[in-house]
Parts: C-alpha cells; sequence; structure tokens
C-alpha cells in the first residue's frame, strides 16, 4: 500500500461505468442488446478533442491501468510504469482512456454479468467476442466520449492486436498505432499453450459447465493451472533464472544456480513444494483464482486464437493495412518467446509492403513476454521520445 | 549538412518514397521531409542514432544491413540511399544489388580510399591512414570494405549499373576544379547516382 502517492502518479483514480443501449452485433453472428464497459479517464481532454490516447489491455488486464483505488491498494494499475505525469504516455500531455473489455470480469459486461433475459449470471451463455468486437465497443465508448480520432491507441500483447484492428477497421480515427510484444496471429504453439488453460479450467469438478456460480463455487483450482501455464509463457529462462536463483555458500556465483532456490533450504523427497519457483507459480496462481472469472479465462483465450486479420484479405496482411492512415511504432523484445521479435518483424513487413508509415525498435531486455509492462530503460525513453512528438503535433494541430 | 548530403538531395524528387539504408540520427530524411515531402523511411541499429529520428518524426526500422533487406519489396521505393555506409558492411556488392532491386534509383557515397592523404599515409608513414573524418584504428575501424573511386567505377561496369551522375568532392568543397581532373587522387567523398542498366530485371 503507498504510504504517500508518488509525485509521478496519476493519485487515486475511480472508473466510471458506461451504459450502452445500442445493440452490438458480434462476429459470431450474436448481438448483444445492451452492455456496459468499465472505464478509466487520467489527465484532461483538450477542447478540440485532440489529445485522447485509449490503451488497450492484454489478456488478464483490466480498465485500471494507472494509479491507486484506495490508500489500501497493495499495486497501483497493471501499466503504471508507463502512465503518469512525466511518464512516457504523460498524463500532463494526453488524456488517456482504458477500459475492460466486453467479457472481462472487473465491471464491463461479461459472464459474470446478470443476462437481462434471464435474471440468472450469463455464466458460459455470454457470447464469444472477438478483437474486433472489442474495438467495435470501443470506437462507440469514443463517440460517447466526444473523440472522433485518438492522437495514439496503444496496446501490448493481445493490446496490441486490438490496435492493429483499430487501424484496419476505422482508418480515420487513429493518429498513431503503437503496439508492443505482438504477433499478426498466434502460432500452433500459442494455441496449444491457451488449450491447457482451458482445459485445466474445464477440467476442474468445480467448474460444471460454466455455472459454477449456481453452485456457489468457483474453479479456482482450474484458473490456477490455467494461470501457471501462462505465467511460465510471459517471464524468459534468464528471467526466472535471475528471479530463483541467489549467489550461496555453496555456488558463489548466482548465474550457477539457474534459479534453482530451495524454499526451505533441503529438498524435501516429496512431492510437495522444494524449489521457490513452484511456490512462486502457486502463490501467482492461487491470487490470481481468487479475483479473476474463469469463463472470462476461456473468452480471452479464445480472443487470442480467432485473431487473425488478414482471413478478409487471403491471408495478405499487408493488403488488410491497405487503408490504413496512421502512422506505427512497434516494439518487440529479445527474451519475449511468446511472441519473439520475428512474429512483431511479420507485422513490421507487411505494413512496409503496403507501403505505411512505420518505426520498429527490438528492445534487448531479460524479462520477457512481460517486458512490456516492466521499466526497460531503453523502450522507455524511445516511447517518451515518441510520444512528445506526438504531443507537438497535437499542439501544433490545436494553435 | 555533410556535403555529400546537400548534394544528393537535389536528386530526390518531391513527393517520392525514400529508403535510407544506415539513416543515422536521421537529419537528411528530416529535411526531405520537410522541404520535399517525401515518404520516408530510415534503417538503423544505434540506440542514440534511432531515438533521434523518432525524436524528429522520422520513421527508423532496427535492422543490420549485413543481414538482408528481403523485407523490402522490389522496386517499392523511388529512391534508396546508403550514404558513408557502403565502407561498413560485410557484403557491399549484395547490398548495392538489392539496392538496385529495391529502388528506382540509388545514391551511393563512400569516403573515396584513392585520395592523395590516404595514399601518402600509407606510402611514407607505412600505416593504416587516420584521419580526423575517419579517427579509427585499424583494428577497431567499423569500415571494413575501403574502395576508390576506380574501384567502385569498375564496380559499376562489372554489375550492370548505369551511373547517371558521379560528383567527388572534398570535405570543405575546395579544390572543385582539380578535383574534376584528378577526382581519385584529390576526390574525399564519391557520390554516385545510379539506377539498374536498361532491360536489366531487378532479380
Amino acid at each position: 500500500m503507498p504510504e504517500t502517492i508518488p509525485e509521478n502518479s496519476v493519485g487515486l483514480v475511480t472508473p466510471q461505468l458506461y451504459h450502452f443501449d445500442e445493440p452490438l452485433e458480434l462476429r459470431s453472428g450474436k448481438t448483444l442488446a445492451a452492455y456496459d464497459l468499465m472505464v478509466e479517464t487520467y489527465g484532461e481532454l483538450n477542447a478540440e478533442k485532440s489529445n485522447g490516447i485509449l490503451i488497450c489491455h492484454a489478456l488478464s488486464g483490466d480498465h485500471h491501468a494507472a494509479g491507486y483505488h484506495s490508500m489500501e491498494d497493495r499495486k497501483p494499475g497493471w501499466w503504471d510504469n508507463y502512465i503518469g505525469p512525466g511518464k512516457p504516455i504523460d498524463t500532463n500531455h494526453f488524456f488517456v482512456v482504458c477500459l475492460n473489455n466486453l467479457g472481462g470480469c472487473a465491471g464491463s459486461t461479461g459472464p459474470a454479468s446478470i443476462n437481462p433475459e434471464t435474471d440468472t449470471w450469463y455464466g458460459p451463455d455470454f457470447p464469444v467476442v472477438t478483437v474486433r468486437d472489442w474495438v467495435k465497443s470501443q470506437a462507440r465508448l469514443a463517440d460517447r466520449l466526444g473523440i472522433e480520432k485518438w492522437a495514439a491507441v496503444i496496446g501490448g500483447s493481445l493490446g496490441g492486436m486490438q490496435v492493429m484492428r483499430w487501424s484496419i477497421s476505422y482508418p480515420e480515427r487513429v493518429g498513431h498505432a503503437i503496439m508492443m510484444a505482438v504477433a499478426p496471429k498466434l502460432s500452433a504453439q500459442n494455441i496449444a499453450f491457451n488449450e491447457v488453460a482451458r482445459q485445466s479450467i474445464t477440467a476442474d469438478p468445480d467448474f460444471y459447465e460454466g455455472r459454477y456460480r449456481d453452485h456457489d463455487t468457483l474453479p479456482k483450482k482450474g484458473v490456477m493451472l490455467a494461470r501457471m501455464v501462462g505465467h511460465i509463457t510471459y517471464l524468459s529462462d534468464s528471467a526466472m533464472r535471475e528471479k530463483f536463483g541467489k549467489a550461496s555458500d555453496q555456488l558463489k556465483q548466482a548465474s550457477l544456480n539457474l534459479g534453482r532456490d530451495l524454499r526451505k533450504g533441503k529438498l524435501s523427497f516429496g512431492f510437495d513444494v522444494d524449489f521457490q519457483v513452484e511456490s512462486y507459480l502457486h502463490y501467482q496462481g492461487e491470487r490470481f483464482s481468487e479475483t479473476f472469472d474463469a469463463n472470462t479465462y476461456l473468452l480471452m483465450t479464445k480472443a487470442l486464437d480467432y485473431f487473425d486479420p488478414s482471413v478478409d484479405y487471403d491471408g495478405d496482411l499487408s493488403k488488410a493495412f491497405a487503408n490504413s492512415d496512421c502512422k506505427f511504432l512497434l516494439f518487440s523484445f529479445s527474451t519475449d518467446w511468446r511472441f519473439p521479435p520475428a512474429r512483431t518483424r511479420e507485422i513490421v513487413t507487411s505494413l512496409l509492403k503496403a507501403g505505411k508509415e512505420v518505426s520498429y525498435l527490438e528492445i534487448d531486455a531479460d524479462q520477457g513476454h512481460d517486458a512490456f509492462l516492466l521499466p526497460v530503460p531503453r523502450y522507455q525513453t524511445a516511447l517518451k521520445t515518441y510520444l512528445e512528438r506526438v504531443h507537438r503535433e497535437v499542439t501544433a494541430d490545436a494553435s | 549538412m555533410r556535403p555529400d548530403l546537400a548534394i544528393i538531395q537535389k536528386w530526390i524528387e518531391p513527393g517520392s518514397r525514400v529508403l535510407d539504408l544506415g539513416c543515422g540520427d536521421g537529419t537528411l530524411l528530416s529535411y526531405l521531409q520537410n522541404e520535399k515531402q517525401i515518404h520516408g523511411i530510415g534503417l538503423e541499429i544505434d540506440e542514440d542514432k534511432m531515438n533521434a529520428c523518432l525524436g524528429k518524426g522520422v520513421n527508423v526500422i532496427q535492422q543490420d544491413l549485413n543481414k538482408g533487406l528481403d523485407n523490402f519489396e522490389t522496386d517499392s521505393f523511388d529512391t534508396v540511399l546508403l550514404t558513408h555506409t557502403l565502407q561498413a558492411v560485410r557484403y557491399p556488392d549484395l547490398l548495392v544489388k538489392e539496392m538496385l532491386r529495391i529502388g528506382k534509383n540509388c545514391i551511393v557515397t563512400f569516403p573515396n580510399f584513392g585520395n592523395w592523404r590516404s595514399r601518402g599515409y600509407l606510402a611514407f608513414k607505412g600505416r593504416m591512414p587516420v584521419s580526423d573524418f575517419m579517427p579509427y584504428q585499424w583494428y577497431d575501424t567499423p569500415n571494413i570494405h575501403f574502395c576508390t573511386v576506380k574501384d567502385f567505377d569498375e564496380f559499376c561496369q562489372a554489375h550492370d549499373i548505369d551511373v547517371l551522375t558521379r560528383t567527388v568532392v572534398d570535405y570543405n568543397h575546395r579544390h572543385r576544379q582539380l578535383i574534376r581532373l584528378f577526382p581519385n587522387l584529390l576526390g574525399e567523398i564519391a557520390i554516385y547516382h545510379f539506377t539498374r542498366k536498361n532491360g536489366a530485371a531487378a532479380s
């Protein structure tokens, strides 16, 4: 918990619920008659409404990207390293908007919401939503906020996929599309990990075909397993070695330890937790399973699996970008093995083929896929420099 | 602006698409964007220089020229630039071939190793030339493929390259008349503007 709010924090923030009555037709053919979006904003919208930045969250993210909800919060929002006064996404300059996506479990309409048609939980009946559906709902939120065109739309991982979709579906509404740790679509390996996660959830005896709330229970074990598998793919081998490998009397150099720190200093010769990494994964998984909805996890992984903007263009992503009218900035991270640099470069190549304006940086970082969330100096500097330039553009246009 | 840059900017058509290989801090592309409304992309690997590009609003892609340019389509740019970088790449011949494939026309500038100072340095001191402009020792220099004006002329002939303009200058724009007479001896910077020979395929 923060004793005092740091100076470069957006401070205490309160999310706001926006209700939408206009039915949303989904990619699956189904329709959401009405829905709510939970939204957080930081900074001030200028008179021209031209300084808006939309932040798109990744698999387990939500609308709470920066600041604190109360002085009792243990941690700030998920992208607090990057959003705040003087930070790369500078709230002194920009009006920053972040929302919980449809199907989420942090306040927006999702499987844990009440279905007005049945007066009970949506549960497994909540329609499968895609990145395209999210972006459509985000565009309606932009309408509601009076923002015709975002100065920038920014997101990492699954968030980056939403940014890509924005640039394709609403070319006139995006000034700059900024994506990090992203791929044009999932590979078989990516989908395989998602399927293991889904199987862990659906195989939990407390899952009850997604109707666990009717049984007053939660499939915590399944969600925990799903998160453990996911978490491994977010970290790099080197990050784990570093995190769990200290120097000891026996191993003078931490690098020789390979991250094999023992939890109790000796082996148990049983099947309990022996190593720190095991206990860390248990802890992360357990905490996650207490707050994250199982049906939402299933939906989010499906949205990832289904994402492929090239399907409407004979598999040629460059054709998908044909009408995009924004500048693009992409980042990849050297130890990211979920979406390694080569996958991000596929997008860059498609953008070049489409003749678009694009910048691309490959950041040396040890932290794996998670690097996009963490303070990595070169990445911070580049994003800050780029957005300062965007701010100068916005200011020049306004005057 | 470096004299070679001041000269080559005249060859860039307004509104054209320009690819700058080893674009540095983006000075040239930024100038061309502002003065000629070109659509530019720069390739660079130095972090600080890339950052300078981002600050100037110059599109910059982190890409190592030694690893090829196969992510660029044939004929996708009007002009491909390679200024003061030829001597630092691993495979200059392959890179120039790729430039000819990607660009409708190409511009290359390089320090002329045939200059009398370099010749004198080696001839009289018996050591690899070190100057203000190329202040490296033989063991730490990024410049691994020096050539002379004569060498590059021959290279162009052998590789179906149609040289549109060849200009040779010194760093201070002096000796211009004399340089014209003895380019390989007096010239310090060689500037070539060239295309594929008529009929040569953009393979």
